[in-house]
């Protein structure tokens, strides 16, 4: 787990109002290459559209996102995924129409993979089904070949995961994994990002589930009515006064 | 127990056939069960011709194919890319009258002004629809139904290109067989074209775009060039049909925008059966004939309409080919138990 000196992903006083809300004031972080950031945070307090904003799919207020020194803010949502800044949806909605795996023939169409292969990917129903071995669906087994619709939920975030891998990223953002899985697919999971790692993507985690998070993150950034209250070592955060306060109200002295 | 117990069961054929392609092909029976349906359709749509007892029923041949492809590439838009056109009048009408101006300023033959006026009025059509394309919900279905009605306004106020005379004597196809062969040559064209394009990758990244363009757009795929193509290729179909007509008149006139070019295919395709492709041809082969049957009887034939369609809304929504293609696909017997 290197983690490299390069800024790969960063985002300079990001704001955004929604009807006199700010759902997002004034937030900034820098993200090195190879290293996972959990963003933490209760309920509303602005961290999907945190990631909305990075990856294009609401435009900022005031300022600015930049990969690798480009600067994203203000591009469409389809160039960002270009560049390789990929994202997975809080809410799952698979291609409901398509058995599992054709779901991922989608993101093979993208420019990105087409480039990326130069136009030689050979089958694409294997490359489909090995995608789906990475994020830990059985091989052999039913599953894959089934209708997107009736996934069980895990699988269902494994197959948003698989389809942001398709094409092969640089960065990995992933709103709430974790959510909605029991214990023993969280275990399966927590390799699968492990691994990413080690192949050297870079990796933002939204997550309310803060043990299995803390395992995996190098660093954690929380969130509360849209504003950075703390950065840092997951242990040091949680000391952190602002942070308790916010999740666990005020101490009477 | 008196009463025997007795229960429905119902066996998939088409499931093996479907999954597996060797198997297909592994006896006389299996070929059978794949390539009639489809023979019968084509062989069907050729021998019609030929069987109608004179050159008015010939001509109703004509406008079906018309109506059929309008349904059909309502049904490509509407089920496979999500967007809901209800303006079919509006390709007609560019169609149309691209064909006819050309063919009236420069005596081309329709040879070669139908081919310009499917790929030109395609092009055009496009254009004027390309601002709403980002947007997502009701946005297109409004836009598409404005700009007939807006267009027919436009071009009897400047009183230009004929105004509400239309421009007439064009020139018109050599006889009837080119005439009628045209169109149905074009409807089976249009329906196993797009049938193998709804199911290639590229089909697929549209379907894609219908159920969730968010995570399509996720994938770095710029969806509104996507959902270009796809209306392109709805209004190249429509344009061809605009222009067919015009032909087929040797006139082009403000009624090519008519209500009837895009109510008529959307209701083709709901008996027909919605994303099945060749539902809407089958709605269209049911409802075009009984419109000229039902002519005897006047302003009652819109109220059969309206009982047909809303009977059809309600107690059959799947449409006449989904029910159809599943009464093929499967067998249904009681089993004792």
């Amino acid at each position: 787990m290197s983690i490299s000196e390069e800024v790969v992903l960063q985002a300079r006083n990001v704001s955004k109002t929604f009807g006199g809300v700010k759902a997002v004031n004034e937030v900034s972080f820098d993200l090195h290459g190879g290293e996972i950031m959990g963003i933490i945070g209760p309920n509303g307090s602005g961290k999907t559209t945190l990631i909305n904003l990075v990856t294009g799919f609401v435009k900022p207020d005031s300022g600015k996102v930049f990969f690798k020194g480009k600067e994203l803010t203000g591009l469409p949502p389809h160039r960002i995924a270009d560049l390789g800044v990929t994202r997975t949806f809080q809410v799952m909605r698979p291609y409901a129409s398509l058995p599992a795996y054709k779901n991922l023939i989608v993101p093979l169409c993208s420019p990105r993979v087409k480039r990326s292969s130069g136009g030689k990917l050979g089958d694409r129903d294997i490359v489909c089904i090995d995608l789906l071995e990475e994020v830990g669906f059985e091989r052999d087994a039913y599953v894959p070949y089934k209708i997107a619709s009736s996934l069980p939920l895990g699988y269902l975030k494994r197959l948003e995961l698989a389809r942001c891998l398709a094409l092969r990223p640089e960065v990995v953002i992933c709103d709430e994994v974790f959510s909605g899985l029991s214990m023993a697919e969280i275990a399966t999971m927590i390799p699968v990002i492990e691994r990413l790692q080690m192949e050297g993507m870079t990796i933002i985690m939204i997550e309310h589930r803060l043990r299995e998070l803390f395992r995996l993150a190098d660093k954690v950034m929380v969130l509360n009515f849209g504003e950075k209250i703390a950065e840092g070592v997951a242990e040091e955060v949680m000391e952190n006064e602002a942070v308790r306060e916010a999740y666990m109200g005020k101490e009477e002295k | 127990m008196g009463t025997e117990a007795r229960r429905k069961e119902r066996l998939d054929r088409g499931v093996k056939v479907r999954t597996e392609k060797l198997y297909a092909v592994s006896g006389w029976q299996e070929i059978t069960y794949l390539v009639l349906p489809r023979l019968a359709l084509i062989l069907g749509l050729l021998i019609l011709p030929l069987v109608m007892p004179s050159m008015y029923w010939q001509k109703v041949l004509c406008s079906m194919g018309v109506f059929a492809l309008l349904a059909i590439a309502f049904d490509f838009l509407a089920h496979y890319v999500g967007l809901v056109c209800l303006g079919g009048a509006l390709f007609t009408g560019v169609g149309a009258y691209i064909s006819g101006l050309l063919s009236s300023s420069t005596g081309l033959s329709p040879a070669l002004t139908i081919p310009i006026a499917t790929l030109g009025g395609g092009l055009i059509c496009t254009l004027l629809l390309l601002p709403c394309l980002p947007l997502r919900g009701v946005y297109f279905a409004i836009v598409t139904i404005i700009y007939p009605l807006a267009i027919v306004r436009i071009l009897t106020a400047l009183n230009i290109w004929g105004g509400t005379e239309g421009i007439s004597a064009l020139a018109t196809f050599p006889n009837i067989w080119v005439e009628v062969y045209l169109i149905l040559g074009m409807v089976l064209i249009v329906l196993f074209a797009l049938r193998r394009l709804v199911n290639e990758d590229y089909g697929l990244v549209l379907r894609g775009i219908k159920d969730n363009d968010q995570a399509v757009r996720a994938s770095g795929i710029n969806v509104t060039f996507y959902k270009a193509q796809a209306v392109f290729i709805t209004a190249a179909i429509g344009c061809f049909c605009g222009a067919y007509l015009s032909c087929l008149y040797g006139w082009c006139g403000l009624s090519l925008f008519a209500l009837d070019f895009s109510i008529l295919p959307i209701a083709a395709t709901v008996m027909g059966g919605l994303g099945t492709l060749v539902g809407p041809l089958l709605g269209a082969c049911i409802l075009t004939p009984l419109s000229e049957v039902l002519r005897a009887i006047g302003t009652w034939r819109i109220v059969i309409y309206c009982v047909v369609l809303l009977s059809f809304i309600v107690f059959k929504p799947e449409g006449l080919m989904n029910w159809i293609q599943r009464k093929y696909h499967q067998f249904e017997h009681w089993e004792k138990i």
